[in-house]
């Protein structure tokens, strides 16, 4: 059996020993698939995602990429790229000054040749003609899959996403879906997504995680087809939008 | 028929070397191993290379041993393609298989190479229109904001419940007695100066004992309210646009107008209140101690006792001098408070947005202190105060 692309042992994470989000969690990720965390509202799926990509330090436990524990963020590249929820792109720089950026650090190719690069991405997440805007004139769907673009820019073989799908109109995400779908087939990108879109979760997944706020744990993992028939309340629940039991 | 197309040997040798190579071999481009964005840069300059005799006709990007090929790389491969087709010579990406050929259609390695339009430059006489436009638009902003300042007080004078008054002793908190101690040394040390530097004058007269009459008339008068403000410009005036414009950003002034709260009469009216309440007593305290400042040194280097100076102090200054000082920064506060909230109200774009506007709030404030001081010493001088 192959290694598995991330893995994650033993973790405790949380603000301190008084306000745990999640204990003792185990969990992989292989190589080449699409991995959702999912959880209800504040069950700790974007600080999660915060310890995966070593933002933040666990309390106990190891999170390793590729059999490597995690690298210094401040001092080299990282294996992975990350869209968090709302983008974050710069908003002193146009939309194609934020995907050339990373080129720019880590790529030593001329500035026509980043360019290039740059406006092949933007074109990749269909946003060919926006590239001189600033983050301020994009809409909410745009910076999202711009800053996926900005993600991928220097191919790292494994995505982070915060929320691709949130608050994005029925088309938009169905696209955006399918880019990442396209992400996986064809450029062969491992993607970890936090996410509480059921659709969306159902349509691209391979598999998934339950984080359960009461019991600081993960009460599911296997595919998303799977886990609706569970026979946990709590996790049938969740994946079939039933109101909780008083 | 590409006019020279000679065989050239790999540009990059296979074996220890990267793990790549690109040869150009009569009317092809031939890529081979694994072209990866690590390697961008020296296969760009391989590409360029191999492509730079290509002035017309056709060649071909031969995929045929490219083990593994990234986006990024494949991206180069397209500009190149698109480059070699505004040059007049026809380029296709051929061989590749399934894998690299699902990226190159992913990329539009396989689409009709697409020119892109160039930007036409701003004119002159645009770029005129669009900067005065640009100004009409920020007086008519200022305007607006003004008139809605207007109504909110009249609302508020109306009705005096509605004003939100309760913020006010935390502003005040904020804005003056956390600005004691620098606007205390501060003043100190203009007075100090200013005696110091009239103390080697009058000392040529024997005129020592006037270093009081100078140091007292000037500081209430003149150094006091300008310094005072220019420091409550900076500290105070730069945070109110700073929180209002990431108010603003952040649509929490929007939620406010929803809400029914008219955020001019909500946040800026208890800002501007504060502020005009709170400089002309910062100013006093600088009245105190700038002339503290010169009675040191007229009692270390010019001899004259502290009650000697503080006896002609009292001669030298009248009310009127006070009254004067404590009336500009009056004005001044209610200067600086409007700007800062306009500015604040008037912020767009982000984390950038509101640094330009905060920069803004503090050149503009200065330029209007400065402007409204030299308008006060005239119109005192008409009225003779």
């Amino acid at each position: 059996m192959s290694e598995p692309f991330i893995e994650v042992s033993n973790l405790t994470i949380g603000w301190g020993p008084d306000a745990l989000l999640l204990e003792h969690a185990n969990f992989t990720v292989d190589e080449g698939e699409i991995f959702a965390i999912l959880g209800g509202s504040g069950s700790g799926k974007s600080t999660l995602l915060r310890y995966l990509i070593g933002l933040e330090r666990p309390l106990a436990g190891e999170v390793t990429i590729k059999g490597v524990g995690h690298p210094n963020l401040e001092v080299g590249r990282p294996p992975f790229g990350v869209m968090f929820q709302g983008g974050a792109l710069f908003g002193s720089m146009t939309l194609l000054e934020n995907v050339v950026l990373p080129l720019t650090e880590w790529v030593d190719v001329p500035v026509d040749a980043a360019t290039a690069m740059a406006r092949a991405k933007l074109k990749l997440v269909g946003l060919e003609g926006s590239g001189d805007k600033l983050p301020s004139e994009l809409s909410g769907g745009m910076k999202k899959r711009g800053a996926i673009a900005r993600a991928m820019a220097l191919e790292p073989p494994l995505l982070f996403l915060d929320e691709p799908s949130a608050g994005l109109d029925p088309v938009t995400s169905a696209e955006l879906d399918d880019l990442l779908l396209t992400l996986k087939s064809v450029v062969g990108v491992t993607l970890v997504i936090v996410s509480h879109e059921l659709a969306s979760i159902f349509k691209i997944a391979d598999r998934c995680i339950l984080l359960d706020k009461e019991t600081k744990s993960i009460i599911a993992a296997g595919p998303p087809s799977q886990l609706k028939e569970s026979d946990d309340p709590r996790v049938s629940d969740f994946f079939n939008r039933r109101p909780r039991a008083a | 028929m590409v006019q020279s197309a000679p065989t050239s040997a790999p540009l990059e040798p296979r074996g220890k070397g990267p793990p790549f190579s690109i040869a150009r071999a009569d009317d092809a481009l031939r890529l081979r191993g694994e072209l990866r964005v690590d390697d961008a840069a020296a296969i760009w300059k391989g590409i360029s290379d191999g492509l730079a005799d290509a002035k017309q006709g056709r060649v071909d990007l031969d995929f045929s041993e490219v083990e593994v090929i990234d986006g990024a790389v494949m991206s180069l491969v397209v500009q190149a393609r698109a480059e070699l087709s505004a040059r007049g010579v026809r380029a296709e990406l051929v061989g590749a298989n399934e894998r690299v050929q699902a990226l190159v259609h992913l990329y539009g390695g396989d689409e009709k190479p697409a020119r892109r339009q160039r930007r036409k430059a701003e004119g002159f006489v645009e770029h005129v229109g669009r900067a005065t436009a640009d100004v009409l638009a920020a007086l008519r902003g200022v305007v607006s904001f003004l008139g809605s300042m207007a109504a909110a007080v009249v609302g508020v004078l109306r009705k005096p419940r509605s004003g939100n008054f309760g913020e006010i002793p935390a502003l005040v908190e904020r804005t003056g007695a956390d600005a004691i101690p620098i606007i205390v040394l501060l003043n100190f040390l203009l007075g100090f100066v200013m005696g110091f530097q009239a103390a080697r004058q009058l000392e040529k007269y024997g005129a020592n004992l006037y270093v009081a009459d100078l140091v007292g008339i000037s500081v209430t008068r003149e150094l006091a309210p300008l310094m005072t403000a220019i420091i409550v410009c900076g500290r105070s005036g730069a945070a109110f646009a700073a929180e209002l414009g990431t108010m603003r950003v952040s649509e929490e002034i929007d939620a406010l107008r929803t809400m029914g709260f008219g955020p001019v009469r909500y946040l800026v009216l208890p800002r501007t209140l504060s502020l005009m309440i709170v400089v002309p007593i910062l100013t006093l305290f600088g009245d105190i101690v700038g002339i503290l400042g010169g009675l040191i040194v007229a009692a270390t280097t010019l001899k004259v006792t502290p009650i000697a100076y503080l006896t002609e102090s009292r001669l030298a200054i009248t009310a009127r001098d006070v009254e004067s000082g404590l009336m500009k920064s009056v004005v001044f506060a209610l200067a600086i408070g409007l700007i800062a909230c306009q500015q604040g109200f008037a912020t767009s774009g982000g984390a950038q947005g509101v640094g330009r506007r905060t920069t803004s709030t503090v050149v503009t404030s200065l330029f209007a202190i400065v402007l409204i001081d030299a308008v006060f010493t005239v119109l005192y001088r008409v009225v003779g105060i």
